[in-house]
């Protein structure tokens, strides 16, 4: 349908302009060639952005899943007081523009007087993305069987035994399902990186930087490159979302779920 | 079932985390909306309304503030009106492919923000590929300039951003709508058009307020699209607090108008759930 045409019509110009000999702009596209991908090749500084950008991605998965996963847990099982107002502030940066959060952790760095550098960005990306897993994991937990760890806890095994042992393998599906979503989404942030970076750029504060000062189609082939690789880990993430999955659970039940205040 | 202690120990790491992470942060975005720049470009620790008075008074902030709204509502309508066609018959009229189909609306999402957004670029630039198409094909004979770097690129580039995400609720709610109900109305002699407008479109509300509100949201605090595709023309509001921490250094001003953004989702938020608890049944 059209709607498909209007989404992917900008993706094929991208790949297709990749190719163009002739450099940005112009209908029909000259001539097709792999110079920029060559260029794109030879650029160090570009690919120290890019080790950047994954080593930032791999920390706020670890940050994320750690925090995501405990806040899972108490969502799901415990009563608190104040649980509604945690469970809010959890997931609240999932939906706030990553303007907000960027500028009030930019304050916190500022008034502790930390540097901004990678380490920031990282703590940034890493507390923005713990909704990302809290929900992921929270709609794990709920599809979980939770007579099995009552089986376990009955034949006497300790929390901590039966956490391990029984309800960390049945989410190990959710948990690589989180890790990509989470490491995707933390090689194309943006909007919280803006505020935190120090001296050294990630991957799309880079290709920004490089935007501003005039197109090339190089920008062009690392977008490609880029789309590549991303369609490759969603991919993956939807098999194994959907080797889970039971009639209703999508993988979108999040959204509606969250906002609908349907998990407190 | 769980001790105290294990609920404890749960609850206490992320809570500790999101309090210093995220409480504070937002507390300080408090106190520093209330604080002054001296003409110095210092900031000074003094608690005074001035930031707010600022804010009510100088036009040019309800102009921005208008026109980021305006922007909003526009892409929020434009994505609902193909995200919920989509939707609705990928849920409803799609029988084989479904699951190819529900992918393939999902790619665009993780295709970094950058890359689409620097596609938009190209091709609606003066010597873009749509300037270039309509001038091969003689249908206009200058390029077109409004294409580019004014508010209609913005909406245009951010209503591609954001259909799928306005589609991925709304489906999630079709899905669950019960498919005997569609059935008993078509039964009742209901048409197909009046199933979807009385029975369908309604159980499926909570699905599109979700994606209406991440919409809404997500566009008024963007600032990379106005940057990339909006021109002098198509500022938002976003921008005026990013230059307000940048080249503008006035950090308690940016601060105001972020946490008034701030006070604003939140305020939305509620209302949503509001809605959508009123509206649902179970």
């Amino acid at each position: 349908m059209l709607v498909f045409v209007f989404l992917y019509l900008p993706i094929v110009v991208l790949v297709l302009y990749s190719f163009n000999g002739q450099g940005v702009g112009g209908f029909p596209p000259r001539e097709l060639t792999l110079e920029w991908y060559r260029v794109l090749l030879a650029d160090p500084p570009l690919w120290g952005t890019v080790r950047n950008s994954l080593s930032v991605a791999f920390c706020a998965v670890g940050i994320a899943l750690a925090l995501g996963l405990p806040a899972a847990l108490a969502l799901d099982r415990a009563e608190f007081p104040g649980k509604g107002l945690f469970r809010r502030l959890v997931l609240l940066p999932l939906i706030l523009p990553g303007i907000i959060t960027g500028l009030s952790l930019l304050m916190l760095f500022v008034t502790g007087g930390i540097n901004l550098s990678l380490l920031t960005i990282t703590l940034g990306h890493g507390t923005a993305l713990i909704s990302v897993a809290t929900t992921e994991l929270f709609a794990g937990l709920q599809k979980f069987d939770r007579a099995q760890e009552e089986a376990s806890l009955d034949l006497g095994a300790t929390h901590w035994q039966t956490f391990w042992r029984v309800t960390l393998p049945n989410l190990k599906i959710s948990l690589i399902a989180a890790a990509l979503l989470i490491f995707t989404l933390s090689m194309d942030e943006i909007a919280v990186s803006f505020f935190l970076i120090g001296r050294s750029n990630t991957l799309p504060l880079e290709i920004w930087s490089r935007l501003r000062r005039g197109m090339t189609p190089e920008i062009n082939a690392i977008s490609t490159v880029i789309l590549v690789f991303s369609i490759g880990s969603i991919l993956l993430w939807y098999r194994l979302r959907t080797r889970t999955v039971v009639a209703e659970e999508e993988p979108t039940s999040m959204l509606s779920g969250t906002l609908a205040g349907g998990q407190a | 079932m769980y001790t105290r202690r294990y609920k404890c120990a749960v609850a206490f790491p992320p809570l500790l985390w999101v309090t210093i992470f995220l409480l504070i942060p937002y507390a300080m975005l408090f106190c520093y909306s209330f604080w002054r720049v001296s003409p110095l470009q210092v900031i000074v620790h003094e608690w005074n309304l001035g930031n707010y008075r600022e804010l009510l008074h100088n036009s040019m902030y309800a102009t921005v503030l208008f026109r980021s709204m305006l922007i909003a509502a526009a892409v929020t309508i434009f994505a609902l009106l193909l995200g919920y066609p989509l939707a609705y018959f990928l849920s409803f009229r799609a029988t084989m492919r479904k699951d190819l189909l529900y992918q393939l609306v999902i790619i665009p999402l993780w295709v970094s923000y950058l890359v689409r957004g620097y596609a938009w670029k190209t091709i609606l630039g003066s010597d873009g590929v749509l300037n270039g198409f309509l001038q091969y094909f003689h249908i206009v004979h200058h390029p077109v300039e409004f294409l580019l770097y004014s508010p209609f690129a913005v909406v245009l580039m951010l209503t591609h951003i954001y259909t799928p995400f306005v589609f991925l609720p709304i489906y999630a709610a079709l899905e669950h709508v019960p498919r005997n109900l569609v059935e008993a109305s078509l039964d009742l002699g209901a048409s197909p058009a009046q199933t979807l407008w009385r029975v369908i479109l309604p159980l499926s509300l909570p699905g599109v307020l979700a994606g209406a509100t991440f919409a809404f949201v997500l566009t008024l605090g963007d600032f990379l699209a106005p940057l990339l595709v909006g021109g002098p023309s198509g500022i938002m509001i976003s921008n005026v607090v990013v230059s307000l921490f940048g080249t503008a250094y006035d950090w308690p001003l940016g601060a105001a108008i972020s946490l008034s953004m701030l006070i604003l989702v939140v305020a939305l938020l509620f209302l949503v759930e509001r809605v959508e608890k009123r509206w649902t049944f179970s």
